[in-house]
């Protein structure tokens, strides 16, 4: 019996078109995607069919989570250290450098100012674990809420407010933020929603 | 393709037709393929494709230097009374409210045959001219900024109807913004987002008990 000879091919893919397509994509990416921001709260925005774009800068956005938590985010960090030190004069507390330096790279804030100093000292992963069950107090008697609205307006002029509120959240927390906003005669604001069709349901 | 073939002259050259030595240099592209699938995976994982939508809402001052006089007064037989309630269930009301009555207060849904007709056979009229807007805009003989100024003055127009929308603490904030999508999908250019008042709260505590409170308040 004679043995079949088997031709020896070579198994070498040119792996060149492959990398074109996957730079082409990797640019595709990285020019119309945004970064997504870390929130303290997952929260699942109603749907509606407006269609508006919200800018990309001068955003000053209000989370509120289903529970009623209300946290903040400022997209300059100029703007946050401005409006940290006019709302820490607000309630007599003076924040140093180093306390400075580590707020402007928060994402998202939401302390009661009297905790703020402690907050800040914490390591960023404490502050991840302790930061959903905090928030900025909102209520009449003690409205801080309303203190970082008006020194962030004060700080920048341009600001555009939206509120980014879970679904679920009952109006009355609702209630609780237009109304401040409204004593601060800040009658525009956007509400950040998904988008959807017309149903005919 | 990724082979590049040179042509060597091999040093000296030599006389009468000189011998070429082919070397090729083949470059793997594997690991840089390696690197951009983990490069795009990085990116669908840490960014988002779409802008979030916005909606515009602008809320009355409620600045107490304005007085009455200068407040834009609502007729009644125009006003439409939305109280949103929990349990995702609607009960309106138009013109003024009848405390007499419990039946003046109806119940609705947030369904297209529920508030939406409603709204949209009380603003027929502005709802055909914006649909007429429309398909001009579609026939592409009107601009889209043409369309906006249009479509504004006839929502703003006289004889429209007016939406007042009124939360219960118990509506959540899917609610509040379904109404005011409605108000969006049935062109509504006049509606206010108010706080809810006492005489609406007997409103709805009526026709909980089908007439028999104001029937207490009548005896008192």
């Amino acid at each position: 019996m004679s043995k079949v000879k088997v031709a020896r091919k070579s198994t070498r893919i040119d792996m060149t078109a492959m990398s074109d397509v996957t730079v082409l994509l990797l640019t595709f990416f990285m020019l119309t995607s945004t970064f997504v921001r870390k929130e303290p709260v997952q929260v699942t925005t109603p749907a509606s069919v407006s269609e508006f774009k919200i800018p990309e800068v001068n955003i000053l956005s209000i989370l509120i989570d289903p529970k009623g938590k209300v946290f903040m985010s400022l997209d300059k960090q100029a703007d946050m250290v401005e409006t940290l030190t006019s709302v820490g004069k607000d309630y007599g507390v003076s924040f140093t450098s180093e306390e400075i330096k580590k707020f402007k790279i928060l994402k998202t804030f939401g302390v009661p100012i009297k905790s703020m100093k402690a907050y800040l000292a914490m390591s960023a992963d404490e502050q991840d674990k302790v930061l959903k069950d905090l928030g900025i107090p909102t209520v009449k008697a003690d409205n801080q809420f309303k203190s970082w609205i008006k020194n962030a307006r004060a700080t920048n002029k341009d600001l555009r407010i939206a509120i980014k509120a879970d679904q679920n959240t009952p109006y009355k927390v609702i209630k609780d933020v237009m109304t401040s906003l409204q004593d601060l005669r800040e009658n525009r604001y956007n509400l950040i929603t998904s988008l959807k069709k017309v149903s005919d349901k | 393709m990724s082979e590049i073939q040179t042509n060597d002259t091999g040093g000296k050259k030599k006389k009468g037709g000189s011998k070429q030595k082919k070397i090729s240099v083949f470059v793997d592209f594997t690991p840089m393929v390696d690197m951009n699938m983990l490069l795009i995976t990085f990116f669908m994982l840490c960014t988002s494709l779409s802008k979030p939508q916005t909606m515009e809402i602008n809320m009355p001052s409620n600045d107490s230097k304005i007085t009455e006089k200068d407040k834009s007064t609502v007729k009644a037989s125009q006003a439409t009374t939305l109280l949103l309630t929990g349990g995702d269930s609607i009960f309106y009301f138009s013109g003024e409210p009848n405390y007499k009555d419990y039946n003046s207060l109806k119940q609705t849904s947030y369904k297209a045959d529920g508030i939406r007709s409603i709204l949209l056979k009380k603003n027929a009229k502005a709802v055909s001219l914006i649909n007429d807007l429309k398909q001009q805009k579609l026939d592409l003989k009107i601009t889209q900024d043409q369309f906006t100024k249009q479509s504004s003055v006839i929502k703003n127009g006289k004889n429209t109807p007016v939406v007042i929308i009124k939360a219960t603490d118990r509506a959540t904030y899917k609610n509040l913004i379904d109404a005011l999508d409605e108000m969006a999908i049935c062109n509504i250019g006049v509606y206010v987002i108010d706080t809810i008042s006492k005489g609406d709260r007997f409103l709805l505590k009526n026709r909980e008990t089908k007439g028999t409170f104001s029937q207490i308040a009548a005896a008192k």
